[in-house]
């Protein structure tokens, strides 16, 4: 297990270093360069523009430039933000909460909608509730998540005036049931896609369990169906799920980035919109990095934690 | 809750269902979904041709006098903008450029992707391992981020936005690509080729790519309805297709602050893209099961 566990942290580490290049290629490699916003607004001279350049270190060659980034990086030295000229790991540490609390949030609805629609479509396999369901998350699989939210905020906060059209509370008034009542329609719209994924996932992996011998056992032990189902089906069914939260990431935060922006959310997709708006290449480069190591992690800890429950699986590779 | 018990009553009714149930029905019924798909790409696609020259408005002619004309209510059959622009004019030369978006993107991905995939599943060794690296390494950052990393650095045109489009979806048909090359070339009519002294280059893309052809039709289907969705993300987020060019994302831009007044704005590019979207991944589905009826154990 160890070994296994060894040869893996080393492949993320190795990823890591291939998704630094990538980042910082895109990055420095396009045209516009970092200085193009204050070229373009032309109360510079060009010698100021040169003296900017050499003081943040845009002169030098890339390679070079792409080593002292990485050193830095791997000190905790993420850069200044060319904004608001504060780090930017603060920055970034400020906007991570809310991102957090929305995918959170949704993933634990997601689970337990999807897990639930799942475990009923298999149960009643081909029934008109199961083909509703199959239709129905390829459908949410294939809308476009802002426009959800839209159809969201028109139903709920222009229609019935049940919920908040956005931000993350009222100003004035932070209190918890506040907050969780600006949550709830963010929430709803981020776990769409999770909920659609999870439930086919549910599905599958449900049927494959049902047919095992050890149910038919407990099914001629004269176990009830329920006690079956919970202990016995569910437990199997849910192993293989562990996996799907883990590599779930990537599109979560697609999703959170596109939220955040529908719904006024104070959270990293927008920090990460307003910085490519503004040319801010530190906090560009450092959001990017950090949504790969999230990444990285989810399919790490996916992998190992699948492991950990269940132990039939062999770890060879 | 219950599930049919070997020896209750209710089995007797589930034999009956069955032969409704069976695979074959099911695999039918799913293809009437994939036709039902093929025929709303269909219709779509000659809307969008054809559609505009039999309209009494161009989608640029501004009607003053109709700003925000709601849907159903007068000459303008889906209403019009807050500028007096028909809507349905505008949703159909939109629907040209997302469509035709859709499918380059999905043309120059697949390109890009093949290539890779065939490749790296032939020369398993350090090149192979090096593309599928380079290849898990792009799957690390999330789509949406990639997207408006690049973007945000590009003049926006039509063209540049297929390219970008392309060059962050391609991975995932690498990946299939090169898991077939990679099963396929120890196959018997791959050896004959080798010990015949074909060239590899013969090998790869006459021998081995032909035989894994079944997936890749698949992985484009649902690669065009990726790029439609990542077309509308990008313009809805104002890095894509920019106006006065139409197209069903950036027609979103702008419409949530109209929501309250001219809900409508919202609710139509909104519903065409899902209806293409949707329609691609029923036509993708149904393929997928078709070219490989081993999935439908499920």
């Amino acid at each position: 297990m160890s070994g296994f566990l060894i040869r893996r942290l080393l492949q993320a580490v190795v990823l890591l270093f291939i998704v630094s290049m990538i980042g910082f290629a895109i990055l420095h490699l396009a045209p516009g360069g970092p200085l193009s916003q204050f070229a373009a607004s032309g109360d510079m001279t060009q010698a100021d523009l040169d003296r900017l350049s050499a003081q943040l270190g845009l002169d030098r060659p890339l390679p070079v430039q792409y080593v002292e980034w990485l050193w830095r990086l791997l000190g905790g030295d993420w850069g200044v933000s060319y904004r608001d000229q504060q780090p930017v790991l603060k920055i970034i540490g400020a906007h991570i909460g809310p991102t957090m609390e929305l995918m959170l949030s949704s993933t634990l609805l997601a689970m337990l909608l999807g897990a639930w629609i799942g475990i009923l479509g298999a149960i009643k396999r081909y029934s008109l509730f199961d083909s509703l369901a199959t239709i129905g998350a390829m459908i949410a699989l294939s809308i476009p998540t802002f426009w959800f939210g839209l159809v969201i905020i028109y139903v709920f906060s222009v229609g019935l005036g049940w919920l908040p059209a956005g931000n993350r509370y009222t100003v004035g008034d932070g209190s918890l049931l506040n907050r969780v009542h600006h949550l709830i329609g963010p929430c709803i719209v981020l776990a769409l896609v999770s909920t659609a994924v999870w439930s086919r996932y549910m599905r599958s992996s449900m049927l494959e369990v049902i047919n095992q011998d050890y149910i038919r056992t407990a099914r001629a032990k004269g176990l009830s169906e329920r006690y079956i189902l919970v202990r016995h089906a569910l437990r199997n069914a849910l192993l293989p799920m562990i996996t799907i939260t883990g590599l779930q990431v990537p599109t979560l935060l697609s999703g959170a980035l596109v939220t955040e922006t529908v719904f006024t959310w104070p959270g990293m997709g927008r920090l990460f919109l307003d910085s490519i708006s503004y040319r801010d290449y530190p906090t560009i480069m450092g959001i990017l990095m950090l949504t790969a190591v999230m990444v990285l992690l989810g399919s790490l800890v996916a992998d190992v934690l699948y492991g950990v429950a269940d132990p039939r699986i062999e770890r060879n590779g | 809750m219950s599930v049919v018990t070997p020896t209750s009553p209710q089995m007797l009714a589930s034999a009956r269902r069955s032969r409704w149930n069976s695979p074959g029905m099911r695999r039918f019924r799913r293809h009437k979904l994939a036709v039902f798909g093929a025929a709303t790409i269909t219709f779509m696609v000659v809307a969008c041709v054809f559609g505009p020259m039999l309209l009494p408005y161009n989608d640029t002619f501004i009607d003053i006098r109709q700003r925000f004309a709601p849907p159903f209510s007068g000459s303008h059959i889906l209403g019009t903008d807050p500028l007096g622009r028909d809507i349905l004019a505008r949703l159909l030369m939109a629907g040209r450029i997302s469509l035709s978006v859709g499918f380059s993107a999905m043309a120059v991905s697949m390109a890009i992707g093949i290539c890779v995939g065939v490749v790296a599943g032939f020369y398993q060794r350090v090149v192979g391992a090096a593309l599928m690296r380079f290849v898990d390494a792009m799957l690390c950052f999330p789509s949406i981020f990639l997207l408006l990393a690049i973007s945000a650095l590009i003049e926006p045109s039509v063209p540049s936005i297929v390219l970008l489009i392309a060059m962050t979806s391609w991975m995932e048909v690498a990946r299939v690509v090169e898991a077939q090359i990679r099963s396929l070339r120890t196959r018997d009519f791959a050896v004959a080729a080798v010990s015949m002294g074909a060239s590899n280059t013969r090998i790869m893309f006459r021998e081995l790519l032909p035989n894994a052809i079944a997936p890749i039709v698949v992985a484009a289907t649902l690669n065009v309805a990726h790029a439609i969705l990542a077309e509308s993300y990008i313009s809805f987020l104002g890095y894509g297709i920019q106006p006065p060019t139409p197209s069903w994302g950036n027609m979103l831009e702008g419409a949530q602050s109209y929501l309250t007044s001219a809900p409508w704005l919202a609710i139509l590019p909104g519903a065409a893209i899902t209806l293409a979207v949707t329609s691609f991944n029923f036509i993708g589905d149904g393929l997928r099961d078709s070219l490989d009826p081993r999935l439908d154990q499920r």
